[in-house]
């Protein structure tokens, strides 16, 4: 039996073919959101990886910001819940999560089954997310997944303490201005994302183990800082981007059985 | 009250918020006097003396719910209101500002001509208390000096510890009697203790059929949505010592029983989950909120806000009146916050509450962050915060509020299922 979960993100979509409520059969990721041609091309390129059809799917579940815009989906789940049971499937110690998207950042809590028992999110701000390193990486003129590395050789952290993406952008133009070196200020905006997603990590108690999900769980020099923050490993999932997807797909899983 | 018969209660909740403002602007063009108050002020002195009443946060709250605050507020800010200044001030300031302006030119400004609230006159008083938050001491100072009319502050103290301390009691029995003198003073005549009587009891009566008509939502399934219940609050607001607002709840109160005696509830046999709202309403946003829970089939039948006018005292006791208006929710300690809640949970069967983190109720929303961690430890009930604002359109995402309400109606589901 397969299964289909689709993640329809602000900045990506990711979809996930599953056998059987277990094996990954195609991932796809996108970078284009809703609203693009992003949902369709990911679901195009998985079925076609999969030489399947959307005919075999027995039930499809959407996710994401996007999740009502696919008329497809079988049933919509928050992205809370997919999220929470894709790094659950993939990193089963997990206990607190924390996922940063293109536009929210969330730290999830869980219990010992992988249910969902406490979560938060960020504010109604880009502070902290995906867009947010986007912002920094076009001032700094870098590649988004360029940022790791520059992070690795940095000697020191400078501080970019604004909150504000658009203040924290005018901080580290000035930082430029002054010489400082894009290693160190690329350390700096790390810090500041992981301040803001660790500030949300130790609403929910935080318990062992730490994993991370989403886009950004791809930059090293997040995970890196975030590690740093919390003073404790962080499990990433593998392939982190599509832990959403991924638990849609248990999700409609689920609902396969069920029916 | 003969105008009323056989009106439902939404009929009747129409007829008397029209009837209250055109009143207000009759009086006014009589030459009575007119006064703006704040929504928990003691309504009973002026009451009692004649004096008719508009309240601008419920003024400001209509704006809102009709789409009309976003050109208020553009209009405060242009005149050099920050945007982190309460949005019912912001509308209220603006409106005073744009009422000036026709007053002074006989034009009326085109965004006033436009705006969809209801209209209001010009007050020949203000009255503030500051039991709900202290922005509104300057902001009323601010109406009243830019108006060049009396100022009438009622002072509450901010109860830090419970029970209600003795000497506070008395200070405001002196802050009461003080204001029956000023106002005394405003209008020439002695204070009418036999109507004030009269008028205590109206308010009691009022205070008594809102609560039972509030009460109703209890029933499970609940036979009232929490959105009606955001609506009725109007006239408990605006008319808590008048006859309107004991006729309108009765019938409210009548209707429910009547439903939950069929066994009928608000969503037509859809509820599923019963939730409780803490903090005002998003009123730009009313539909949207109320559509999105419905879609989850989450009923909202609890809320701390329209138990904020339940206020009871025996007629005649001033010192019981005090109590009254001083120990209202939002001007309480943590410790009592909690208590509300939870109670709030327990008696509604709540088994999830929603926190709205209002940009615009600093006073509501920085104690929630800590009520609600405390209030979860107490009684395992999930919660979601989502961010909004009262009426400031800006500051609130629809899509982030329905992924925050999904994911709590998910793991309400998800508790159904354990507890199975």
């Amino acid at each position: 039996m397969y299964t289909m979960g689709i993640d329809i993100g602000s900045a990506s979509s990711k979809v996930v073919i599953l056998k059987d409520g277990a094996d990954i059969v195609a991932a796809e990721v996108i970078q284009f959101g809703t609203g693009s041609t992003g949902p369709q091309r990911a679901l195009e390129e998985a079925l076609k990886k999969s030489k399947l059809s959307l005919t075999d799917m027995t039930k499809i579940v959407a996710t994401g910001y996007g999740r009502f815009a696919f008329e497809r989906a079988d049933k919509q789940v928050s992205e809370i819940s997919c999220h929470a049971r894709g790094i659950f499937h993939l990193v089963p110690t997990a206990r607190t999560i924390i996922d940063i998207g293109g536009q929210d950042a969330k730290a999830i809590r869980l219990d010992e089954r992988g249910n969902v028992i406490q979560f938060f999110m960020n504010d109604k701000c880009a502070a902290g997310t995906g867009r947010f390193l986007d912002v920094m990486a076009r001032v700094l003129e870098i590649k988004i997944d360029e940022m790791a590395e520059y992070d690795s050789r940095a000697t020191e952290v400078v501080s970019v303490s604004s909150t504000c993406t658009v203040f924290a952008e005018s901080e580290v133009i000035s930082h430029l201005s002054q010489g400082v070196s894009k290693e160190k200020i690329i350390a700096g905006v790390h810090a500041s994302v992981a301040s803001k997603a660790c500030g949300l990590a130790y609403r929910t108690g935080l318990e062992n183990d730490v994993a991370m999900g989403g886009g950004v769980a791809q930059n090293a020099g997040v995970v890196r800082a975030i590690s740093r923050e919390l003073k404790r490993p962080i499990h990433v999932a593998p392939n982190p981007q599509i832990t959403g997807a991924l638990g849609a797909a248990l999700f409609a899983y689920d609902e396969a059985l069920k029916s | 009250m003969t105008e009323t018969q056989g009106m439902n209660s939404k009929q009747k909740l129409g007829y008397y918020q029209e009837k209250l403002y055109q009143d207000a602007l009759d009086a006014h063009s009589k030459g009575e006097l007119v006064c703006w108050s704040s929504s928990i002020a003691p309504s009973e002195f002026c009451e009692t003396m004649g004096i008719h009443m508009i309240y601008p946060e419920n003024h400001a709250a209509a704006v809102g719910a009709k789409h009309g605050a976003l050109e208020m507020i553009e209009h405060a800010e242009r005149k050099g209101y920050s945007l982190d200044t309460c949005s019912y001030a912001r509308i209220n300031l603006a409106y005073m500002d744009l009422l000036v302006e026709e007053a002074k030119t006989g034009e009326t400004p085109e965004v006033l001509e436009n705006c969809p609230g209801p209209r209001i006159p010009l007050p020949d008083i203000i009255i503030t208390c500051n039991n709900i938050c202290n922005t509104l001491l300057k902001w009323y100072e601010n109406l009243a000096v830019k108006l060049n009319v009396p100022y009438i502050i009622i002072d509450v103290p901010y109860v830090h510890t419970w029970p209600i301390p003795e000497y506070t009691k008395t200070y405001i029995v002196d802050q009461f009697e003080y204001a029956i003198k000023q106002i005394e003073e405003i209008t020439g005549k002695t204070f009418d203790y036999e109507k004030f009587v009269k008028v205590q009891e109206q308010a009691q009566r009022s205070v008594a059929a809102w609560d039972k008509a509030m009460g109703l939502a209890q029933v499970v399934p609940s036979p009232l949505n929490g959105f009606d219940m955001f609506n009725f609050m109007a006239l408990i607001v605006c008319a808590r010592a008048k006859f309107a607002a004991e006729d309108t709840f009765n019938t409210l109160a009548d209707e429910l029983k009547e439903k939950a005696d069929k066994g009928e509830d608000a969503f037509k046999g859809g509820e599923k989950f019963r939730i409780a709202w803490e903090g005002i309403a998003c009123w730009p946003y009313l539909s949207h909120t109320y559509k999105s829970l419905k879609s989850l089939d989450c009923n909202m039948v609890g809320s701390t806000y329209p138990g904020a006018w339940s206020i009871h005292y025996t007629v005649g006791d001033l010192r019981e009146m005090a109590v009254g208006y001083c120990k209202m929710y939002s001007n309480t300690c943590l410790e009592n916050k909690v208590n509300v809640i939870s109670d709030v949970l327990t008696s509604t069967s709540s088994t999830g509450i929603a926190y709205h983190l209002n940009r615009s109720c600093k006073l509501m929303s920085f104690l929630n962050v800590e009520t609600a961690e405390i209030v979860k430890d107490r009684t395992g009930v999930p919660y979601v915060s989502f961010d909004g604002d009262q009426t400031d359109p800006r500051n609130f995402s629809p899509a982030q509020f329905d992924t925050r309400v999904q994911a709590l109606a998910e793991i309400m589901e998800q508790n159904i299922a354990q507890n199975k």
